[in-house]
């Protein structure tokens, strides 16, 4: 008699141990980062979160990184996972503004995020609240072939007459000045920010993707001008636009081009393709209007909780695990990219020190074109920009075209 | 009491079962039917109104919708884009025709009794069995610029190769040439079903009157391809308007919306990365239907002329 109710009791335990985990919280995640670092990054993430918070079990579901951006207006309505992975900036104001995501302003200030992430900030800023927390987020700027540049005796420009000069110098050697692809066109939009950014400022690309300045404004005209003294001599490579950017590295790797307007995350593939660091450099884009203070481009990547989430109250503890300046020194160890957290420690990579050091000293942080203006504005621009780099005559109709749709998405 | 009570059920249950019983033949069909009906109005049907609703509206599919009237089609009927891929499906309708001569030649010249004739009919027709997206993906490198045959052919003097897909005034062709490559292969296997039907006394007669080559190919041989090459104009004009997934997989319809169709500029600006203007897509959708009603219309009506001379 006693043995049975022994035996049932321990049964009872064991049943009720078994079902712990079930009873505490199922946490789903849904994550664009399909290319083996992000996968390998998040999956330690991951683990130490689980470690941390043994009561509960994440699920994480893995999206590739184009076919995302069109499923996560379907699950943010439909079935919304817990957390879900996006980017900062005027890309999250549609899902902001209809109420898609929710405000994690206590996370920011029960965490200290305002001081720790003072940077992305404003970033993640709308109507005054924090709608996501940032994690990682990369330099722009030239990389460029140094032992091309060393052979041919040309000195890293840092001013714009001295950035032709090494143009043309490269081009009477043969060697094709830039490369790009402009396939997916974003790559041109990358080129004509910094255009922006140094022949006008910070605030220039501010107004004119909030709509406050025309396209056929003269300051724009003036980027424009700037472009087409690298487009009419043929220092870009031709027949960019068949090329996707991962295809326009190929020039680069095989010596027959010597720079690339890029993200820093071009860095993994050239070195897999067999470039050492004695062979590739990072030089910051080189000033054009003197005096005007030297802003960068550094796009951020995110985590937001969906209004819809069935377990926000451990969504909060992932953000906030994942906002740790321990949690970004060693995401963005395996990412090569920067950490959001200003405590965190930065990888000891060259391009990932050289990154630190100018977003540290730049006089502004802007997200990208395409993530700072509207969609529909960014499409029709980075076209314009396409067109523009193929034929540059036409110019004022690109301009003029542009103008119109500005008339239509910012009503 | 109780005898007129029985009557009267039973007269009941003879009256509700003479009902089914007497309409049998009109509602037997109409069941049969049911599913179909009720899948084809859900999902075809209903879809065409919703769309055409939706076209009045402003709404990127999130938010609330917002009537405008007819603004999204003011807007369409000045739209530069808009008569771009209006061009780019004429030019796709008219330049896909050449798949059904293409193919009847082929055709003709593969029917023949030959040892191992049959392989190289599959071999022909191998194209056809290929995923439009792995047809795209092999023309956009044959149309490389640095690697791609073409370029090949073109360093053999020494000449500079014209980047098809990155060239606005080549790239719609360049993507029609690809296209052409399966659907020709598709033709002419309708073309060679068809030729197995034509009749060896006709041939021997026209043979005996002294027609050869050309005339024997016009007045005997077509005539009785009718059949064959209707259904083959037919599947090219469908082929033509789905040009979607090759547009999609060589060039986006880029390089700057060069090459993009009607189907392709629909998709982009209501469901792209960059688009969610599901008001201004549908307009776009409404104006292609309307388009296709034309082709339709002639289809059903050609049909239903030959129905009712064979019936």
């Amino acid at each position: 008699m006693f043995k049975h109710i022994a035996k049932t009791a321990s049964a009872i335990a064991a049943a009720s141990l078994l079902s712990a985990p079930a009873l505490a919280g199922e946490l789903v995640i849904n994550y664009d980062g399909s290319d083996p670092a992000p996968k390998e990054a998040f999956s330690m993430v991951i683990g130490k979160f689980e470690e941390a918070n043994p009561d509960i079990t994440v699920k994480w579901n893995l999206f590739d990184h184009e076919g995302y951006k069109t499923s996560i207006r379907n699950f943010l309505t439909a079935d919304a996972p817990d957390v879900a992975a996006w980017y900062a900036g005027n890309r999250m104001a549609p899902f902001v503004n209809a109420g898609l995501f929710d405000d994690v302003s206590d996370v920011w200030a029960d965490n200290g995020l305002m001081d720790s992430m003072a940077s992305t900030a404003s970033s993640m800023t709308i109507d005054g609240k924090q709608w996501g927390v940032p994690y990682t987020y990369y330099q722009w700027g030239i990389y460029y072939r140094k032992d091309i540049f060393a052979d041919l005796g040309i000195e890293v420009p840092t001013n714009w007459e001295d950035f032709l000069a090494a143009c043309a110098k490269l081009k009477e050697n043969d060697i094709t000045p830039i490369t790009i692809g402009t396939k997916y066109l974003w790559t041109a939009a990358g080129v004509f920010d910094y255009l922006n950014l140094r022949t006008n400022g910070y605030d220039v690309h501010n107004d004119l993707t909030a709509g406050k300045i025309k396209y056929t404004d003269d300051r724009i005209k003036n980027v424009f001008a700037k472009w087409a003294e690298l487009v009419e001599p043929g220092y870009f490579i031709e027949n960019h636009q068949a090329y996707s950017w991962q295809e326009a590295l190929a020039p680069m790797v095989q010596g027959e081009a010597a720079m690339y307007v890029m993200g820093n995350f071009a860095v993994a593939p050239l070195r897999e393709a067999g470039l050492t660091d004695d062979q590739l450099g990072f030089m910051q884009f080189p000033a054009i209007t003197p005096g005007i203070p030297m802003a960068e481009e550094a796009p951020t990547d995110t985590f937001h909780i969906p209004a819809n989430a069935k377990n926000k109250e451990d969504a909060r503890k992932f953000l906030a695990f994942l906002a740790s300046a321990d949690v970004q020194t060693e995401v963005n160890k395996i990412l090569g990219q920067l950490p959001a957290n200003k405590n965190s420690e930065v990888a000891d990579d060259p391009f990932i020190k050289a990154g630190f050091e100018l977003l540290s000293n730049a006089a502004g942080l802007a997200q990208f074109y395409d993530r700072d203006a509207p969609a529909a504005m960014a499409k029709a621009g980075m076209e314009g920009f396409q067109e523009f780099m193929t034929k540059p005559e036409r110019v004022d109709e690109i301009l003029m075209r542009l103008d119109k749709v500005q008339e239509k998405v910012y009503k | 009491m109780s005898m007129s009570n029985d009557s009267m059920a039973i007269h009941t249950s003879a009256n509700k079962q003479s009902f089914l019983r007497k309409n049998k033949l009109a509602i037997a069909p109409w069941l049969f039917l049911a599913p179909g009906l009720i899948m084809f109005i859900l999902y075809v049907i209903a879809p065409i109104f919703q769309s055409i609703w939706i076209s009045f509206f402003e709404w990127d599919g999130l938010s609330e919708k917002t009537w405008v009237g007819m603004a999204n089609y003011h807007e369409l009927f000045e739209d530069r884009d808009f008569y771009r891929s209006l061009k780019n499906n004429v030019i796709w309708l008219v330049m896909y025709m050449l798949a059904v001569p293409i193919g009847l030649f082929i055709a003709l010249f593969l029917n023949q009794n030959v040892w191992g004739i049959r392989l190289y009919k599959s071999l022909f027709f191998f194209p056809f069995v290929i995923s439009q997206v792995v047809v795209g993906l092999v023309f956009s490198w044959f149309y490389d610029p640095s690697n791609g045959i073409i370029a090949l052919i073109y360093s053999l003097w020494d000449g500079k190769p014209p980047a098809i897909l990155a060239n606005e005034d080549y790239v719609t062709y360049g993507i029609i040439a690809a296209g052409l490559w399966p659907q020709i292969a598709y033709c002419m296997i309708l073309f060679l079903t068809g030729l197995n039907n034509v009749s060896p006394d006709q041939v021997e007669a026209g043979r005996l009157d002294g027609a050869k080559g050309w005339r024997m190919l016009w007045h005997v041989i077509l005539p009785q391809l009718r059949p064959a090459t209707f259904i083959a104009v037919v599947v090219t004009v469908i082929g033509a308007l789905r040009s979607f997934d090759l547009i999609s997989i060589m060039t986006q319809g880029g390089p700057y919306g060069s090459s993009r169709v009607l189907a392709y500029y629909m998709y982009e600006t209501a469901l792209s990365e960059y688009g969610y203007r599901m008001g201004y897509g549908a307009a776009i959708a409404v104006i292609l239907f309307l388009i296709m009603m034309v082709y339709i219309s002639f289809l059903l009506w050609r049909m239903y002329q030959q129905e009712k001379s064979g019936g």
